[in-house]
């Protein structure tokens, strides 16, 4: 019952995220893009927040590693395929983040997020300031690439953004989820979730409660990377914003939005996060103060999220029958 | 040398500043366990306020000579807002603590629009108004006499504070708060009580400390989400909740980035944070907290 509704969920979603480009004007098709890219780093953020409850406030370090990796790798040495990139920077991430990870992970709650914290801004005030490294706050150049080999030459960037690329994108973040969906619930998603929930009792039935929480870690720190690249590469650009801690909170504060304790929950936060930012953006630019009078009342009045909201209001309908 | 006493000045300078809003920060979490992210914004606020309230008080004929009580008491006023803020973050006093991170990051984002809308997104300042007190010159070594002020404001309230906590019957209720909540409550302490007045203490610190920034600095929007992250630092390195700590961590925070600024510029945050990253590795409870169990 619960994997059929879970199916059509998804698959509805996906549907109607194909849609989309047909029926939208291609500046929405090309505004989803950074939400696929929010939405995949958010999958991974979510591993470690919430099924291993180790809060990050130094996430956007990935988005980081994502998007300057693919400006060093297509911008300087000339690789071309976006293909290579995403797997090359999600290796990359997945390596940087094994010797982090062994040092936070020993702590949990504030401490982790402090510690997360403080690699984030190291990893900043490195991008920020070794200009002749990184180009410093004008960031680093990330130039367009192909997809699957296939150039797209006939499209320009807005086109390319809105067509080929929203359905690579797309495949994409139904190949993340997935594959997230297999990990949660998975042995090791268990292991996961026992250590959230007890880790000394996990660690007393025989669980690494290290090893678990760094295997988190390291795949949330992957899939980041892969987000960052699909934003580095939508506006052309790996600038140090990217990886300030104010993006890490942003990053949180769309997990809370959808849901933390949900599957889907950050996708949907993703979501209504890029959605409602660019509503608002076009309305006033007094945007920050509306998003963070949004967030006050999601933290004090529905801790759930939307996605909590969702369910509270289908218990409701089911125990009223209309 | 002379170079050298002019950059320690300097250094001493910034972290005088930032021990006052990093002293903010203690007072809160100490007493309340709230990481208050929201403690950049008030130091922000006061910088803002501090020059529009200096140039109504001008303009009706303040004397310059009377800047800087006139910013401190600017930095006081904007007490009023701690109670209806701790009012705010009393509905996630028992939630997990992330909730609580996210509700005053919620708050840094409402601020940084307050500022937009009052201020605007130009910078701000009070032109070099520190000079009116004049210019210690001994040979090459200058030093602005308004810097040595806000230097001995600084000792003043850390001393004011420690005295506060440690011998009046308040500050030892306070600490009895901050120690065991549920029997200080037994014993007949009104928490809430202590907790708005202790928030209230902490946005006072934070509103006083950029107050008295101003007249060496421009207010600038960024101004909040760049210092809250180094008064984060300085709490870190010297340990969460303790007031010595805060006061040792400002001043290693403060002289590394007077002295990184000189020798080697693009190490000066990378410095800190690797200090960080060391002191949580070495020692998570920071160089005066108490250890993590």
């Amino acid at each position: 019952m619960m994997r059929g509704a879970t199916a059509i969920i998804a698959s509805t979603g996906t549907v109607a995220l194909a849609l989309l480009p047909l029926c939208a004007p291609s500046y929405y098709a090309s505004l989803t893009i950074p939400f696929f890219g929010y939405a995949i780093a958010l999958l991974g953020f979510n591993l470690l927040f919430g099924y291993t409850g180790l809060l990050s406030f130094g996430h956007a370090m990935f988005l980081g590693f994502g998007a300057y990796g693919a400006a060093v790798l297509a911008g300087m040495l000339g690789i071309k395929s976006f293909d290579a990139v995403l797997v090359a920077v999600m290796l990359v991430a997945a390596l940087a983040a094994v010797p982090i990870g062994l040092l936070c992970v020993r702590y949990v709650g504030i401490f982790f997020g402090m510690l997360t914290l403080a690699f984030g801004m190291l990893f900043y005030s490195f991008l920020f300031k070794f200009y002749h490294l990184t180009g410093g706050d004008s960031g680093m150049h990330v130039p367009r690439m192909n997809i699957l080999g296939l150039e797209f030459a006939q499209y320009n960037k807005i086109e390319f953004l809105a067509g080929p690329f929203y359905y690579y994108c797309l495949v994409l973040l139904v190949i993340a989820g997935f594959v997230m969906w297999r990990i949660v619930h998975s042995p090791f998603g268990l292991h996961l979730k026992a250590v959230r929930d007890n880790a000394r009792k996990a660690e007393y039935l025989g669980v690494h409660v290290h090893r678990f929480r760094l295997a988190a870690f390291v795949i949330s720190a992957a899939y980041g990377a892969a987000g960052g690249a699909i934003l580095g590469f939508r506006i052309g650009l790996a600038d140090p914003e990217l990886v300030y801690w104010t993006q890490s909170g942003q990053l949180v504060f769309m997990a809370v939005l959808g849901g933390f304790s949900n599957f889907f929950g950050p996708i949907v936060g993703a979501f209504a996060f890029t959605l409602l930012q660019d509503q608002l953006q076009s309305l006033t630019q007094y945007w920050r103060l509306v998003l963070g009078a949004v967030l006050a009342v999601i933290v004090i009045g529905f801790p759930g999220g939307l996605a909590g909201l969702a369910d509270d209001l289908r218990r409701w309908l089911a125990k009223e029958p209309a | 040398m002379v170079a050298f006493a002019n950059i320690l000045i300097g250094g001493v300078f910034h972290a005088a500043v930032l021990f006052l809003v990093a002293a903010g920060l203690q007072l809160v979490f100490g007493v309340q366990k709230i990481v208050n992210l929201a403690c950049g914004s008030f130091y922000a606020l006061g910088a803002y306020f501090g020059i529009t309230f200096i140039g109504y008080a001008m303009a009706a004929g303040l004397s310059p000579w009377l800047i800087m009580p006139g910013l401190v008491v600017a930095g006081i006023a904007l007490g009023f807002i701690g109670p209806p803020i701790e009012r705010l973050l009393r509905s996630v006093y028992s939630r997990d603590e992330s909730f609580q991170l996210l509700l005053t990051f919620a708050l840094v984002l409402m601020f940084q629009d307050v500022f937009r809308f009052v201020w605007g997104s130009n910078p701000r300042s009070l032109d070099s108004a520190y000079l009116i007190y004049g210019v210690i010159n001994a040979r090459e070594f200058s030093v602005p006499v308004y810097n040595l002020l806000v230097i001995a404001a600084a000792i003043a309230t850390a001393a004011g504070l420690g005295a506060f906590l440690q011998r009046t019957n308040y500050g030892r209720i306070l600490r009895a708060t901050a120690e065991n909540r549920a029997m200080a409550e037994a014993l007949g302490v009104d928490v809430r009580r202590v907790y708005a007045v202790v928030f209230t203490v902490g946005v006072v610190l934070g509103t006083t400390a950029g107050a008295l920034v101003v007249p060496t600095a421009a207010a600038s929007l960024d101004m909040a989400i760049d210092f809250v992250i180094e008064a984060f630092a300085v709490v870190v390195i010297g340990g969460l909740g303790s007031m010595r700590g805060a006061l040792v961590g400002a001043l290693i925070v403060g002289l590394i980035r007077a002295y990184a600024i000189v020798l080697y510029p693009e190490a000066e945050v990378l410095a800190i944070y690797l200090i960080v990253i060391a002191v949580l590795l070495l020692r998570p409870a920071g160089l005066f907290g108490r250890p993590v169990t």
